[in-house]
């Protein structure tokens, strides 16, 4: 039984596989705020105010990291009756802040903000949190597949690896988000 | 977490795994042919899958340099049946200005990423990674079917391209706007370059879930005993080009992101100031063409040693093998492909030295670059002081192992030049450049994966090569190499630039109308002798001469103490244990050492 001993205080490989696209995710929004960056000391460059909305939006990732920490938590002490009111929760938050940014496109697009034509921080924008939304959608969908699995009684599932991954990626794209709104608050 | 329960992959039977590893299970899949051949979650049938659709692809980009070698060859001249395969694209049996730079665009897209990124690291990576680690798979194998899948989606989508009335794209392989990114600007900008995007866009997806499947693999799945200093330099060598995809592709996604906006959406991140003839004054302002040079070449230059560093990496382990030496220098081998990993994504603008780059920076990017000169020297002599004074045997593989360390010293050489920001004033768009790049990243390559696929081939297949159209393959191959892209140093020192359509109506190229024939011919020669070694490849799966021994090179490595044609799993029974380093050859009077063989107390020390 040693091989279990030794391989035991290995991190599990699809963690593991988690933390390296997180560097790939990483990677490739470092290299849309850098070409912001590179494109923002140029002439024909466009500053862009923030609605009010993305402050709200900001609240709910916090909250939704929160209740998927908990979430995680229960799961952990096997009392699966919270476990599933809190990812359901989580779920919902995930929605909600995707809505969020749907609305906040929209009043940028009142406000004047539009694609074509141009290439300021506007444009930056929509790209970048655009992108960011259908990491947080994807994150949801993996929420939404959690939720069926928590109710079904058909399985009995307590291998908490899965709701590690998620609640790993979730706070990853919270804290991407944080990083994306302070980068255009400062920008 | 267990190799076996990666294997099966049920989550919720994960813990009763853990609990009774020892009872060992054999594997009673049923497989049909649909899960053993087609959506095949075996490693080993999804590297044969990328090899074989690499190949395929190969023949295709090949053909298309013949094609375009027969235009640069012989100008004056018209081919009728160029027009019966080719219609409208060669009327007149002379191949059109437009579909010329469609070949050239397309034979480099599909030669550096679905030939020697797909082709090379898909095949070896998914091969030699679970086998000479000691894993019964992948981390995870459904991820690396999907890896697979959306290589030949993106392939499928390419190939496509081909088709369309407006032809494929032809802004060549780097897609720079503003020819990518406007549809007015030529026929292949229109449907041909979305089609392009598309399937780029698919092959960086499957590079991605792939290379993370190689690094958690690397990092989390090898046997008892094999530790990180105990692997092989083909594993540390596909390690770090899958490190380098996984950090470098999602760049090129992001400047492929903002191309689409700009094709589509009207926004101007690489358009500013731009008239069209036939359409007038875009609207476009304050975009930057360069922007997308950073961001192509910041995925485009770690490319290139995505590209080299698995045949160096095989190159090491095949010239030790064939040596009977151990390799020399292991910890500077693994080092120096460290270096170069790092440096990798340091130098991208030496590729844009005469984009108006601050010359200050520019010479900061030149010691960069120059700096590379350094790992590749020790691997260099690392090579050569690995078969000095060696008993070498003389296989096809080792031949193209050797091929490789020639070609990389004649092409990094020329390297050193061009990282020159003067000289590339000069250099910069020329032949020279062609011949550099040709030599030391597609032939020497080439030349890598060859080796590979002459060695590892009965450990596929359980079958060998026939050796003597092997013999053939690589003499034709090395010098027709050399043939075909020594001269082109010449034409670019003489500031022949590249792309163009015709010379013979330049007066200062008239000179090398000949020399342009004869690497025409050449060209067309060698293409012949790999056609030959495709029908060898076929020929030899099913009629080739059959394995008989287990380990059939006298290799010290685990995948020759795997069945002559593993099963799904690999091993049957426990994963063997490893005791030592993978190069243990004519040591204490013995040919070799396995890595599974425990060190004895009287040993002496490597």
């Amino acid at each position: 039984m040693e091989i279990v001993s030794t391989q035991r205080q290995k991190i599990h490989p699809h963690k593991f596989t988690l933390w390296i696209a997180i560097a790939s995710i990483i990677m490739m929004f470092a290299g849309l705020t850098s070409a912001y960056i590179v494109k923002g000391s140029l002439p024909g460059w466009s500053t862009v105010e923030m609605p009010k909305i993305f402050y709200y939006s900001t609240g709910v990732m916090l909250i939704s990291s929160l209740t998927i920490q908990v979430a995680l938590k229960s799961f952990k002490e096997r009392s699966m009756q919270q476990y599933r009111r809190l990812i359901t929760l989580t779920a919902i938050l995930g929605f909600l802040f995707i809505t969020f940014q749907i609305i906040g496109f929209r009043q940028l697009a009142h406000s004047g903000v539009q694609l074509s034509g141009g290439s300021g921080a506007g444009q930056f924008l929509y790209i970048i949190f655009g992108l960011h939304a259908l990491h947080v959608l994807g994150g949801a969908i993996a929420l939404l597949v959690m939720f069926i699995r928590a109710f079904s009684t058909r399985i009995r599932n307590y291998n908490a690896v899965p709701v590690e991954v998620v609640s790993t990626y979730w706070h990853f794209v919270d804290l991407l988000w944080i990083y994306l709104f302070v980068f255009f608050l400062l920008k | 977490m267990s190799n076996e329960a990666v294997l099966h992959g049920h989550p919720e039977v994960v813990t009763t795994h853990e609990v009774h590893h020892d009872e060992h299970h054999v594997h009673h899949h049923k497989e049909t042919f649909i899960t053993k051949y087609v959506f095949s979650q075996d490693h080993k049938m999804i590297a044969k899958q990328f090899l074989i659709t690499g190949m395929t692809w190969a023949i295709i980009g090949g053909l298309m340099s013949v094609l375009f070698r027969l235009q640069l060859g012989y100008p004056d001249q018209t081919f009728p049946w160029l027009e019966d395969i080719l219609g409208r694209w060669a009327k007149g049996g002379k191949i059109t200005a437009e579909n010329y730079y469609a070949l050239v665009t397309m034979h480099g897209t599909v030669l550096v990423f679905f030939v020697l990124t797909g082709g090379l690291s898909g095949t070896f990576a998914n091969f030699l990674i679970p086998l000479q680690c000691g894993a019964r798979d992948m981390a995870s194998p459904f991820m690396n079917m999907l890896s697979y899948w959306f290589f030949f989606g993106g392939s499928v989508v390419m190939l496509s391209s081909l088709f369309i009335q407006t032809g494929p794209f032809s802004g060549g392989w780097t897609a720079y706007p503003p020819l990518s990114a406007l549809g007015d600007a030529s026929p292949g900008s229109k449907t041909g370059m979305d089609l392009w995007i598309t399937a780029m866009a698919m092959f960086v997806i499957s590079s991605l879930l792939g290379g993370l499947n190689y690094i958690s693999t690397v990092l989390n799945l090898r046997t008892k005993g094999m530790s990180m200093t105990r692997l092989p330099l083909t594993i540390w060598a596909l390690f770090f080009t899958a490190v380098l995809g996984v950090l470098s592709f999602p760049v090129l996604l992001s400047g492929f992101i903002l191309l689409l906006f700009d094709r589509h959406a009207g926004t101007s991140f690489y358009l500013s100031d731009i008239y069209i003839n036939g359409v007038g004054a875009l609207p476009n302002e304050g975009g930057s063409a360069i922007l997308f040079q950073h961001l192509f070449w910041f995925l485009g230059h770690p490319e290139v040693y995505i590209i080299l560093l698995p045949a160096m990496g095989m190159a090491s382990e095949i010239l030790s093998v064939n040596a009977r030496k151990p390799i020399f220098g292991y910890m500077a081998m693994v080092g120096s492909l460290f270096a170069i990993t790092i440096l990798a994504f340091l130098v991208w603008a030496h590729h844009m030295f005469v984009t108006g780059l601050n010359p200050f920076l520019g010479s900061v990017f030149v010691l960069l670059t120059l700096l590379i000169a350094v790992p590749s020297a020790i691997k260099v002599f690392n090579w050569l002081t690995t078969i000095w004074k060696a008993n070498i045997r003389f296989t096809p593989g080792m031949l193209f192992a050797l091929g490789f360390v020639s070609l990389f010293i004649s092409g990094g050489l020329t390297g050193i030049f061009l990282g020159n920001s003067t000289l590339d004033i000069h250099l910069h768009d020329t032949y020279f450049v062609i011949a550099h790049f040709h030599i030391v990243m597609g032939v020497s390559a080439f030349f890598g994966m060859f080796a590979g696929i002459y060695h590892w081939f009965p450990k596929m297949y359980g079958r060998y090569l026939n050796s003597t159209m092997a013999y053939v393959h690589f003499w034709v191959t090395l010098i027709g190499a050399y043939l075909i892209f020594w001269p082109m140093h010449y034409e670019g020192l003489a500031g022949m630039p590249r792309r163009y359509l015709d010379y013979s109506i330049w007066e200062s190229f008239k000179q090398f109308s000949d020399l342009n024939k004869f690497i025409s011919t050449v060209a067309m020669i060698v293409f012949a002798v790999q056609l030959m070694f495709v029908f060898n490849f076929f020929y030899s799966i099913f009629k080739g001469r059959k394995v008989t021994t287990q380990n059939p090179w006298g290799s010290t490595t685990l995948e020759w103490t795997a069945p002559i044609r593993p099963g799904h799993g690999n091993w049957p029974g426990e994963i063997p244990e490893v005791h030592r380093w993978a190069y243990d050859y004519s040591k204490d009077g013995r040919d070799f050492i396995p890595q599974t063989e425990p060190i004895n107390p009287n040993e002496s020390k490597h």
